[in-house]
């Protein structure tokens, strides 16, 4: 009977039924960050554990690392501790760190991929929601609570239930100006926020076989954004050639029988699927949010919505929303006026990111009165960033340029949004209070339509601003 | 480590209304900066809780009528967003011990019966009816009850679901899953020897 990539990977590392009927998982690769492990490792002092398969635990710091300031200690005490803390952890329990000081730090979902950690046919964990980036590779990734942390420390193991498979097409060929980033802002804006739970979204179609690792890696990003606790692509040329010499990435002879065996995960034609959606890729236009969730999005020429124009449940959200975001109802968002452009995160912080914009960067200046932050999201990235001369272009336009980290994403470090400040932003999420302040504002889009609200000082539409189709 | 048989919750209840309540909502991210869980619960919903100079907006959890809840209930899609534990630790130290909604985003869930937390799903109208019986009298005893799969209430009963390997976990004391994990040492190792990976 054929089966589905997540079937086979599910069944490659099921070990055993327990007695709530939930299978005890083995994850295969463990990653692990500075914000929600150390209490796990508290948890294994506690009970007297050790971590069962260190070799396959791997460290980094990513949430609270300054990005303006390499030297330690941190000016915030706290992000101080926490950084020694996860330090500490990983000396004592023979885990490998990939810390500043290596040359290899960064988000943990730019680390793994980039140091050729993140395989097909694996399971990964780690504790951060975006883990679901793995699933580009051919891997099923979970993000987990910190108690699962330490099941995984302590066991190399976790308790879940099997999830539902949707497969989601993405047929024909997007559009000039039209990215990853606006492929899964409409997917998420259409199957709305909780639309994936219990699912795992297998992403695939025309788009998909043509798009590029770090094109897959940003949809399956944002696949818990979806409420889906999982996303993955299935492996092909595109993947083994990404993988190929990385550092952690099969070597000599076994390199074709890596090779082999993840072809082997990939689903096989004709297998079933819980539920399938299929988009047209002509259908996905520039998207933006305009309200407090990632599903509250629209094609940049849209106006956001009026409240009157619809009843419930969505009009008290909507209400809601517009309140926040102090948009007034059915007004066009182009022409918004902005604060502040970030540029970076583990949705879009990688190499490809930061190239397609300098592309067009090039000679334009950031609007006046507009702060506009690049993050690499890893030292590797920066580092390739400086030797393609891509920094000296965001540097030239007026944008920072900084230090690794996850920077205004979340703000758990000093990147954070002021008062009511209103951010295009490349990240994730636009919740209430995300990037820092609790009245600030997120407008999520792509990496190159945050250039376009840069240089505007304003929402706009990247394909006007710089001309795309022409290029 | 005989864990707790939970089986029912009671206590009095307090409403806050709304969907997709993310869990940056619940507990903002700036107070993750710990390496422990303790004293989380004076953050839980802080932004929306507190004005920036630390004094109290309206907020049911700011309402002395509601002081010494223990069921907690919302909408649709409650704990959307980041995986992070801090959200329902926040929860169970301010003192909920458990939530009802009408949804619940998956990681959050799962996090929440790991530290012995049931959350239990019902309809929006039936959430609804117990909110208005609470609000009218907010000493009120709601007792969830795992086993009948139901809520009760001042002489009313509606009917509350749970994802069944939940419910089994919760009502067998076997919520917090290292035991039998830790048990599973041969299984483990076995199917480990089949993934050429994972070859140390």
């Amino acid at each position: 009977m054929p089966k589905s990539l997540f079937q086979k990977v599910w069944d490659a590392h099921a070990v055993r039924t327990l007695a709530n009927g939930q299978t005890q998982l083995l994850i295969g690769t463990h990653l692990i960050h500075e914000v929600t492990s150390p209490q796990a490792f508290g948890m294994l002092r506690d009970l007297s554990l050790k971590v069962a398969m260190p070799h396959r635990t791997f460290a980094t710091v990513d949430h609270i690392v300054p990005t303006d300031q390499f030297a330690e200690p941190f000016a915030d005490p706290l992000a101080d501790a926490m950084i020694k803390e996860l330090r500490r952890n990983c000396a004592e329990f023979g885990i490998t760190f990939f810390d500043r000081s290596t040359g290899k730090q960064g988000i943990v979902h730019i680390v793994g991929p980039e140091q050729g950690i993140t395989q097909p046919g694996t399971t990964i964990a780690c504790g951060d929601s975006h883990t679901s980036t793995h699933g580009a590779f051919g891997a099923i990734a979970f993000g987990i609570g910190t108690t699962q942390i330490r099941d995984v420390l302590a066991t190399q193991t976790m308790a879940l239930g099997r999830l539902k498979v949707r497969r989601i097409n993405v047929n024909g060929r997007l559009r000039p100006g039209v990215y990853a980033k606006d492929v899964i802002l409409h997917i998420i804006r259409i199957l709305g926020v909780n639309g994936g739970t219990g699912y795992a979204y297998e992403y695939g179609g025309e788009v998909f076989d043509r798009f590029t690792m770090e094109e897959r890696m940003t949809v399956c990003n944002m696949s818990i954004e979806g409420g889906a606790r999982a996303g993955y692509v299935n492996p092909d040329e595109t993947t083994y050639a990404y993988l190929k010499g990385r550092p952690y990435s099969p070597k000599g002879a076994q390199w074709d029988a890596a090779v082999a065996h993840w072809r082997s995960f990939a689903s096989d034609p004709g297998c079933s699927y819980d539920d399938v959606v299929t988009i047209d890729a002509a259908d996905i236009a520039p998207t933006v949010t305009w309200g407090i969730n990632p599903g509250q999005g629209i094609s940049i020429n849209e106006r956001v919505p009026d409240p009157q124009t619809v009843s419930g449940d969505e009009r008290t959200s909507v209400e809601e929303a517009l309140a926040y975001m102090k948009l007034q109802p059915g007004a066009p968002i182009k022409g918004t006026r902005i604060d502040v452009a970030f540029m970076g995160s583990c949705t879009n912080g990688r190499l490809s990111d930061f190239q397609e914009v300098a592309r067009f960067l090039k000679g334009r200046k950031v609007a006046p009165g507009v702060k506009a932050i690049a993050v690499p999201g890893s030292q590797g990235v920066g580092v390739l960033c400086a030797e393609l001369g891509i920094d000296r272009v965001f540097r030239d336009a007026g944008f920072e340029w900084r230090e690794a980290g996850c920077s205004m994403c979340l703000a758990m470090n000093p990147d954070k949004l002021v008062g009511d400040q209103l951010c295009a932003s490349s990240s994730n999420r636009n919740f209430k209070g995300r990037q820092g302040s609790p009245t600030g504002r997120t407008i999520l889009m792509s990496p190159l339509m945050v250039a376009a609200a840069a240089v505007t000082g304003t929402v706009a539409d990247a394909r006007e601003v710089f001309a795309v189709a022409d290029r | 480590m005989a864990l707790a048989k939970i089986t029912s919750v009671s206590g009095r209840a307090v409403y806050v209304p709304g969907n997709d309540i993310d869990t940056d909502r619940i507990i903002p991210a700036r107070f993750m900066k710990c390496v422990t869980f303790d004293g989380l619960g004076e953050f839980l919903f802080y932004d929306v809780r507190k004005n920036a100079d630390g004094s109290d907006k309206a907020h049911p959890l700011n309402e002395a009528r509601f002081k010494g809840a223990t069921i907690l209930l919302s909408g649709l899609n409650f704990g959307c967003g980041s995986s992070r534990e801090h959200a329902p630790q926040a929860i169970q130290k301010y003192g909920f011990r458990a939530v009802v909604a009408e949804g619940f985003a998956e990681i959050f869930f799962g996090n929440c019966t790991t530290l012995g937390i049931p959350c239990m799903v019902a309809k929006r109208e039936d959430i609804a009816r117990i909110a208005e019986a609470v609000n009218a009298n907010p000493q009120l005893e709601v007792t969830l009850d795992l086993d009948a799969r139901e809520i009760r209430f001042g002489g009313q009963v509606v009917k509350a679901t749970l994802r069944e390997s939940d419910r089994d976990a919760l009502v067998n004391g076997r919520w917090d899953a290292i035991g039998e994990l830790l048990d599973g040492r041969s299984a483990i190792q076995a199917t480990a020897a089949k993934l050429p990976y994972l070859a140390a």
